[in-house]
């Protein structure tokens, strides 16, 4: 708790839970496809399905995923940006077991590379991934964030954190998890320091490592 | 190293060391974030920015918000004739813009929350061209409030969906009545009686709005909380003393706030949410 949990966050309003924190997450949800969509299929879940008009978290979701942060004044406009930008947006909702205020991405960048990104708004423009491509997750995304799907066998996990070792790096938190035994598995490592370009492409030089990304705090 | 818990230390810190409030939460914050002091104070700054600019427009813009529900009213009371002494007048004003530029999706700085982040900026930026004074004190005020909010946070809560809305425009109130209080010269003692007088009025305020969203009762609201920190800082530089002290008024409040019933906090399925007005609009906006 600091002062500027109190006297902040600078944000667009109305809602810290349901405009700022809705920003964060579609911010969030586009960093993880890693680059620019062109296809988004939203759905709503709670409270986020109920009242999203309102306090228009549908724009600032949008304006996430186009990397706008939650105190930049186009998130107002962000709907027909996005369509003057060419990204298609669906919204849905539904319901589900989850966090009121959840949303779930289901991305196409221009690439044609997927992405799946679940999430919450806890309140106070924070927030948590909590699923990704399937996989169940838990990251707030103030840290920086390593995220990599890889074989699960043995030693791959070693050799990810040796290269994070060499640069110095402290790992805060770590969390592995997978579908099934000796399939893929998707890990994320979250650190005090910043993860340099060379180390991820070192990494996605590795035997065993499908994909390797690092998302900055936001 | 700095620490409080209470205010009651918070009082006594500032009192032992010659000190403002102001001063140290700001030294706090610095030894806290291992930033400097100038780097802790330019942060501050850049968020009084933000508020100054969200008066500014809150004056001169008349949009709606999505719902249609507020917007203008900023405008409305500045140029209608006014029986309110000027600062009363301006804090009132000031906090509606906010709110209103809050309900449009401008920018705002919560202030501890979205829904109250006009009562700070309001009363404070009154009081503030009432002094003439420069950016400096006003900075210096974000920092009491932001000490007193932070003792609230951690002692009870700021959500309105945990503790209603004591619990935001209430310790909004607080906040602001202890900035003003050390803005017009009083103590760090005469502060913890205006935030205890503040909080304490408004006790037992619940969080009902219409429709889920913050704009009714939350806009209007924001203005009546302003002036109500006005009157608590004003009794408290008179010398009128908070019988419960400040630290016991802020359990309360968080007590009141847990026995509230979950209908009355942020739900909208109680108060003036379930109206009949309340419930017609909420059929509009969100059926
Ligand atoms: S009524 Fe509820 S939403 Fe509105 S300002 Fe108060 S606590 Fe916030």
């Amino acid at each position: 708790m600091g002062v500027f949990d109190i006297i902040g966050p600078v944000m667009i309003g109305p809602s810290s839970s349901h405009t700022a924190g809705a920003a964060r997450l579609g911010k969030m949800a586009g960093t993880i496809l890693g680059e620019v969509p062109v296809k988004a299929v939203i759905t709503l879940y709670g409270s986020f399905a109920q009242t999203y008009k309102g306090h228009g978290t549908d724009k600032a979701l949008v304006a996430g995923l186009m990397g706008f942060a939650a105190d930049d004044e186009r998130i107002k406009d962000a709907l027909s940006l996005a369509e003057k930008s060419g990204l298609e947006v669906v919204f849905k909702s539904s319901q589900g077991d989850y966090h009121p205020n959840t949303a779930e991405f289901e991305l196409s960048g221009v690439s044609g590379k997927k992405a799946r990104v679940r999430g919450a708004s806890l309140g106070g423009g924070s927030i948590r991934i909590t699923s990704i491509d399937g996989y169940e997750v838990e990251f707030a995304g103030e840290y920086y964030t390593l995220i990599t799907i890889h074989q699960d066998k043995p030693g791959v996990i070693a050799n990810i954190t040796q290269i994070l070792a060499q640069q110095n790096v402290n790992i805060a938190f770590m969390r592995v998890s997978r579908k099934q035994k000796g399939a893929q598995a998707l890990m994320i490592l979250e650190t005090d320091q910043p993860i340099a370009l060379r180390a991820i492409n070192a990494m996605n030089e590795l035997s065993g490592i499908q994909s390797a990304l690092v998302v900055q705090p936001i | 190293m700095i620490n409080f818990k209470y205010i009651a230390e918070l009082v006594e810190l500032a009192e032992s060391s010659k000190k403002t409030i102001a001063e140290v939460v700001w030294g706090w914050e610095s030894e806290e974030s291992q930033c400097s002091s100038d780097v802790v104070w330019n942060k501050m700054h850049a968020g009084l920015k933000v508020m100054q600019d969200a008066v500014r427009q809150g004056l001169q813009e008349q949009e709606k918000s999505f719902s249609g529900l507020v917007g203008g009213d900023a405008c409305r009371f500045t140029n209608a004739d006014t029986f309110l002494g000027p600062v009363v007048a301006k804090a009132a004003a000031y906090a509606l813009g906010v709110s209103e530029v809050n309900a449009r999706m401008g920018k705002i700085v919560a202030c501890p929350t979205a829904g109250s982040c006009g009562i700070v900026p309001g009363a404070i930026l009154a009081v503030g061209e009432h002094l003439k004074c420069d950016d400096k004190v006003l900075v210096k005020a974000l920092f009491t409030a932001a000490g007193i909010g932070a003792v609230i946070s951690s002692n009870a809560t700021v959500a309105g969906a945990v503790g209603g809305c004591q619990a935001e425009c209430g310790s909004a109130a607080a906040m602001a009545a202890a900035a003003v209080t050390e803005m017009l010269g009083g103590t760090p003692k005469q502060s913890a009686h205006a935030l205890a007088l503040a909080l304490k009025n408004l006790l037992g305020l619940v969080c009902d709005p219409v429709a889920g969203l913050v704009e009714v009762p939350c806009v209007k609201r924001n203005a009546f909380a302003a002036v109500h920190a006005l009157l608590a800082a004003q009794m408290a530089l008179a010398g009128i003393e908070s019988v419960i002290p400040a630290d016991e008024v802020i359990e309360a409040m968080y007590r009141i706030g847990l026995d509230l019933p979950r209908t009355l906090k942020e739900t909208s399925e109680g108060g003036l949410a379930k109206t009949p007005t309340g419930e017609r609009i909420t059929e509009g906006i969100n059926g």
